[in-house]
């Protein structure tokens, strides 16, 4: 089984689009959206959830104003500034340390758990999906994007799966980080803009950091071809594979609007382009 | 005042709505909270003339003193320190620099040292400040960069903030204490999904907020039905064209571009700050 990631430094390059055309392409596979705090591969896939869980993560404190003697001793200790001079804590600022409460000379402070989202396993069209809902403003992305890759490792094991299918986050953060342990390829897709390559270049020596293999695709590359040369010759000078071109094709967002991936919507330009890469993937990725 | 701008989904254009919203008045500093993946200083091309190195604090055993009590690992919420035969491992990328092992060490064994997760970056062109931070390669955690970022907001000036995507920690923390966020969208069903997670943090956090379309003649119709269906104010559309498209791959801003856009975006600034001060008085 092989693991591919989808991830891109830069946001809006097509990470999604091309995840759920391979998704449709691969044959024997599960998907893994693991952008969870801007998941967007559910609108082009449609999972019939099969089953909810609710993901708990880290903790906020809470004071019981009966046992507070309002010494100050927490105000002192919390180095986030989670505590007011009246003694309410700011969930949003609280990091969950529970600091305050290890000091609490009277024990007036507990630490309550957070349900900071939720993760799903679902059927799709081309398989299983395993996807997820961070909560609003909540945090430990990254505990959830390896929660939600252990499941589809364990699903992908017990239906002898040839490939999971990762859609990963922008950044070079803590999700990222996540979603690129033990993986057999990263597969960064970038713009022909200088900030594209400013940012793919980072996003892959994170992954060089880790020792994981890249592979580069250049999207809309028709929109600037001097960027594009210059992005060959990044990819020569750095010895990554660009392993595939994808012109720009307004087939993309009418797809997007349908719900569908590009593989089902058109026989175009960016299906061809797509599958062709899909045939290197397969080929090339060990 | 402070404008965040801000989106959700990645690429919709927020560096573009910043810059060009920096560069359109005299007295802006714009703050790049991007930390991840900075790009205005691309479209602003500053002279840099101070950098800072941000670190946080993460333990350090004194083994001479350690007794392997296991206290440390005790108090630890990240699983950051174990404590395995009376030795003490330090995972520094899982700790959030709390300080409470030190604290609570009955031996005081522990002691802080700075690990450097990144830079900030402080620097001008013309009339125009400009800071941003620039996280290192292999760091996890962004939000003690962001704050560092942010200490430099200047009071004096009208503040921009580029924010993250996403809707996690580096983007409360960018966009917290702002006086506006503009969330920039595009109109198709990734844009509208996003744009409407970015909608529930902003009204979690009470901040008020405006939508502006990018390649507003894409996509669907469906953004605009929400905005008005949501009392949301579409404050500026900005169609698709491929000369602004060739113009963003090669660092160049709209305003420079095409300078008849400079008056959308002081028509957009002084929108906001109307908006701004309506809600500071309400």
């Amino acid at each position: 089984m092989k693991q591919i990631v989808i991830i891109s430094g830069k946001g809006g390059t097509g990470k999604t689009v091309i995840t759920g055309a391979f998704a449709a392409l691969a044959k024997n596979k599960v998907m893994a959206d693991c952008d969870v705090d801007a998941a967007d591969l559910h609108l082009l896939l449609k999972p019939q959830i099969k089953e909810r869980h609710t993901f708990k993560s880290g903790a906020t404190a809470f004071i019981n104003k009966e046992l507070c003697t309002q010494c100050g001793k927490c105000v002192e200790v919390c180095r986030f500034d989670a505590i007011s001079k009246d003694f309410v804590i700011d969930s949003v600022s609280c990091e969950g340390c529970a600091f305050c409460s290890f000091a609490c000379p009277v024990n007036a402070i507990t630490m309550e758990e957070n349900v900071s989202g939720e993760w799903f396993i679902s059927d799709t069209r081309f398989g299983s999906m395993v996807h997820a809902k961070l909560g609003i403003a909540e945090e430990n992305s990254g505990k959830l994007v390896s929660l939600v890759r252990q499941r589809a490792k364990k699903i992908a094991e017990d239906e002898k799966s040839d490939w999971i299918i990762i859609d990963g986050s922008p950044g070079i953060g803590c999700p990222v980080i996540a979603s690129l342990g033990g993986v057999n390829c990263a597969l960064v897709v970038t713009e022909p803009t200088l900030s594209g390559l400013h940012d793919a270049d980072r996003v892959i020596k994170v992954a060089k950091h880790f020792g994981v293999p890249t592979k580069l695709v250049i999207n809309k590359y028709d929109l600037n071809l001097e960027m594009t040369k210059n992005i060959e010759q990044y990819c020569q000078d750095n010895n990554i594979q660009l392993i595939g071109k994808i012109g720009f094709d307004k087939a993309v967002v009418e797809a997007m609007v349908e719900g569908k991936t590009i593989i089902e919507y058109t026989d175009g330009k960016a299906k061809r382009e797509i599958s062709e890469m899909w045939d290197r993937v397969e080929k090339d990725i060990h | 005042m402070i404008i965040a701008v801000a989106s959700g989904k990645g690429g919709t254009g927020k560096t573009t709505v910043a810059v060009n919203l920096a560069l359109s008045n005299s007295n802006t500093q714009l703050s790049d909270c991007d930390v991840e993946e900075p790009n205005a200083h691309i479209f602003i091309k500053p002279k840099i003339k101070n950098k800072e190195l941000i670190s946080i604090p993460v333990p350090e055993v004194d083994k001479s003193k350690c007794d392997g009590c296991g206290r440390c690992q005790e108090v630890c919420a990240y699983n950051a320190i174990a404590v395995v035969n009376k030795k003490v491992l330090i995972f520094p990328e899982l700790c959030h620099g709390c300080g409470s092992c030190g604290y609570f060490c009955p031996q005081h064994a522990i002691k802080e040292i700075n690990k450097e997760i990144g830079s900030v970056e402080i620097g001008k062109r013309d009339n125009l400040l400009f800071v941003h931070g620039k996280l290192n390669i292999g760091e996890a955690m962004s939000p003690p960069l962001i704050k560092a970022v942010k200490k430099h907001v200047n009071p004096a000036r009208v503040n921009i903030i580029d924010a993250p995507p996403g809707t996690s920690c580096p983007v409360i923390t960018s966009i917290e204490g702002s006086d506006f966020c503009l969330l920039v969208t595009e109109p198709t069903p990734f844009g509208l999904n996003d744009l409407i997670l970015a909608v529930e943090v902003l009204r979690k956090l009470d901040i008020p907020f405006g939508v502006v379309i990018n390649r507003s003649d894409l996509g669907d119709k469906k953004t605009d039905d929400y905005c008005s269906q949501e009392n949301i104010p579409v404050l500026m559309r900005i169609p698709f064209k491929r000369e602004i498209a060739s113009a963003y791959s090669k660092g160049i801003s709209i305003v420079e571009a095409f300078p008849e856009y400079k008056k959308d975006f002081q028509e957009l600034l002084d929108n906001i700050s109307k908006m701004a001060k309506q809600n500071n008085r309400r």
